[in-house]
């Protein structure tokens, strides 16, 4: 689960990380409060939307007046912003963080995440702040020190030191340092997240080491601890259907085709998409419901995947285990019948009573294209929606 | 032989009360595996079906019965302790069905079995069948005919899929491990790999991955250095989107890392067939061991 930047940054005080001065504003008004409120310039607004690039796509400017907070706030809210990580649909900027602005001597970088090779969480800092660390990795791997917590111990005083002192705090900002250091890997820990980051971690002429990015990503199995958390999630930054399937207890990720994939396991679903691909089509979405699916489950998938517009046909490819496909077939002809279905669709059974599903399917009347295996079910469904 | 699990491994369930735990017990059952013992807590001195014995833990039921391997179908919340449990019991192969374990969770039970060592298999997976002996798991038993060909997955139905397809081109299997999709679990393809080829009764492996991490690779480079039987391998995701977790919590692209293309073409690299779409995985497997006879 993601969440914006100001929020990551009210967590990260709470574990002793300084961060810049600012307010959240939904309007331009509230903005020439803010400002006001700050009593200092230039002052920075920051648009407020789940993605990276924002600075390049114009969604963060530099005020030097009330003026020029009023006209730029004007300009940013209510933006579509696109940036390289939202697509070319882009993101409607809605809010707004008004910052103090900060006479910056370094910019560091500083993050937590689990290593999956080494099986460990990983404090990760670099001298190269500023910059998409993948980069950084790429061109001087030399300029990233990394330390993997053993976590019967947790991560040891020394080794945040030892970090601080790679990064180049020295002296008088060592202890800033160490703290920063500390607070985000028990962020890191106490709040389950997948990846926290600070890019960049300055260090100001005046010599106070602050957060002036933020970024929290939670991991979505660990949220069931923290209730708390689950609030502060922005639903106007989701897909709208993806939101229904995860309510729903379904897998599902729109994709940019037109043919609608209904298939059980993360693996077939994948699978299934690619194959789609290799015989010319296009996927329209991921769609797992779940080894375990219930009928209502399935007919909650089936209008999912109807109720998106650009749908020209719909491909069932299910490998029975614990689904039964007779459950699916009870579900696929409960949904079909309720929303009148008007593009082809393609039903490819195997596994826990398929023979039993095949008939439920045949017995409803529904136009449905059988299939006899995952190659033919996707030539099937490919040819149905091309154009004749 | 067959690895890890035979006709004659020992299994307890933990979690044998709950509705899945009980269901699969039952399904394990019909298949021939050996279920001796049951644990939840709070259940201690219930028997279930009336038949197997259920205790409140792992070590107060080894006091009274013997027992191999376990198969876990506790709830996400207390999944990871009762992997610690297994392991501290003296449990030799822990099977952990359960799905949604939080990743920091298991990041604590890998360092928990450096001190406890254990094979672990998943979490999030379908489990190990070896086929027509022993299956701890969730897969359906009766797609599986016992034969030369192992298989190792990151996924679940795609595993199934490709036995079905096996079976019905007469390649029975010796034994499936269904690894599981989450980014930190337990034995991963080497340690799979490793098993099947010092298995005498494997003589092809199929090996299914997705994208995500980098296991995909660390194998490819593997088999090309130790493996001697044929191996086929298949990679889902081709036409994953960058970013988004499909379905699986450790299949997801971060930045330019984890793609199935940079996958494929490892394995492609270090010699290995892969096929090339989901319904040839038996076809390509057919190939390779008629190439080897050659």
């Amino acid at each position: 689960m993601n969440i914006h930047e100001y929020q990551a940054k009210e967590l990260f005080k709470s574990f002793g990380i300084a961060v810049p001065r600012g307010q959240l504003v939904e309007t331009p008004q509230e903005a020439l409060a803010a400002a006001k409120a700050l009593g200092t310039f230039p002052v920075v607004l920051k648009a407020q939307v789940h993605a990276g690039g924002r600075g390049k796509a114009g969604g963060v400017k530099l005020a030097r007046s009330l003026e020029e907070v009023q006209e730029l706030a004007s300009q940013i809210l209510g933006m579509k912003l696109v940036t390289r990580q939202t697509g070319p649909k882009g993101k409607i900027v809605r809010k707004l963080l008004v910052e103090e602005g900060l006479e910056i001597q370094k910019e560091l970088y500083l993050a937590s995440l689990v290593d999956r090779q080494k099986e460990r969480v990983v404090v990760m800092a670099s001298t190269e702040g500023g910059m998409e660390i993948e980069e950084v990795a790429k061109e001087t791997p030399e300029k990233i020190f990394q330390v993997h917590v053993d976590p019967a111990y947790g991560l040891l005083g020394y080794e945040a030191k030892g970090l601080a002192l790679k990064l180049g705090l020295g002296q008088d900002l060592v202890a800033q340092g160490t703290k920063t250091i500390q607070g985000l890997f028990r962020a890191m820990i106490e709040l389950d997240c997948q990846m926290a980051e600070i890019n960049p971690l300055i260090v100001t002429k005046d010599g106070k080491v602050l957060a002036l990015d933020a970024k929290v990503v939670f991991e979505d199995n660990g949220l069931f601890r923290h209730s708390n958390l689950q609030g502060l999630l922005d639903e106007f930054e989701e897909d709208p259907k993806e939101l229904v399937a995860r309510k729903q207890g379904i897998n599902y990720i729109s994709v940019d085709g037109n043919i609608g994939c209904l298939v059980n396991g993360a693996g077939l679903a994948m699978a299934t998409m690619d194959i789609v691909k290799l015989f010319g089509g296009e996927p329209a979405n991921f769609l797992d419901v779940g080894g375990g699916a219930s009928k209502d489950q399935i007919s909650e998938a089936f209008r999912l995947i109807l109720q998106d517009e650009r749908v020209k046909g719909i491909l069932v490819n299910i490998f029975g285990g614990i689904l039964r496909c007779d459950e699916l077939a009870k579900g696929i002809t409960e949904a079909a019948k309720e929303i009148e279905l008007s593009v082809p669709l393609v039903v490819r059974l195997e596994g826990t009573n398929a023979p039993e599903g095949r008939e439920i399917l045949k017995a409803s009347g529904l136009a449905i294209i059988p299939a006899a295996n995952m190659a033919d079910a996707a030539k099937r469904i490919v040819q149905a929606v091309s154009p004749a | 032989m067959a690895i890890w699990v035979d006709e004659n491994t020992r299994v307890l369930t933990q979690g044998i009360t709950g509705r899945n735990g009980a269901f699969h017990t039952r399904q394990c059952l019909a298949y021939g595996t050996k279920i001796v013992a049951g644990a939840t807590p709070g259940k201690g001195g219930e028997t279930f079906d009336g038949k197997i014995p259920v205790f409140d833990g792992v070590h107060q039921a080894l006091k009274e019965v013997e027992a191999e391997a376990s198969m876990i179908f506790v709830p996400a919340p207390a999944a990871a302790d009762a992997i610690m449990e297994a392991a501290d019991a003296g449990i030799k192969v822990i099977v952990c069905i359960t799905e949604g374990i939080p990743v920091l969770d298991m990041v604590r039970v890998k360092r928990f079995l450096v001190d406890h060592p254990a094979i672990l298999i998943g979490p999030n997976c379908p489990g190990i069948i070896s086929a027509e002996r022993s299956k701890l798991g969730i897969m359906p038993g009766y797609i599986h005919k016992r034969g030369t060909i192992g298989v190792v997955s990151r996924s679940g139905t795609l595993t199934y899929e490709a036995v079905y397809q096996l079976s019905a081109l007469g390649f029975g299997q010796s034994t499936c491990v269904g690894m599981g999709g989450d980014p930190v679990h337990g034995v991963g393809f080497i340690d799979v790999l490793k098993a099947f080829q010092d298995d005498p009764e494997t003589e092809g492996i199929v090996l299914i991955g997705e994208i995500g991490g980098s296991d995909e690779e660390a194998a490819a480079a593997f088999i090309k250095e130790n493996v001697t039987k044929p191996v086929v391998a298949f990679v889902a995701g081709r036409t994953a989107p960058a970013g988004k977790r499909m379905g699986h919590a450790g299949a997801i692209i971060m930045g330019s890392s984890g793609t199935a293309a940079h996958k494929i073409e490892t394995f492609e690299r270090c010699g290995i067939r892969v096929a090339e779409n989901p319904a040839v995985i038996g076809e390509a497997m057919k190939r390779a061991l008629d190439e080897a006879k050659r």
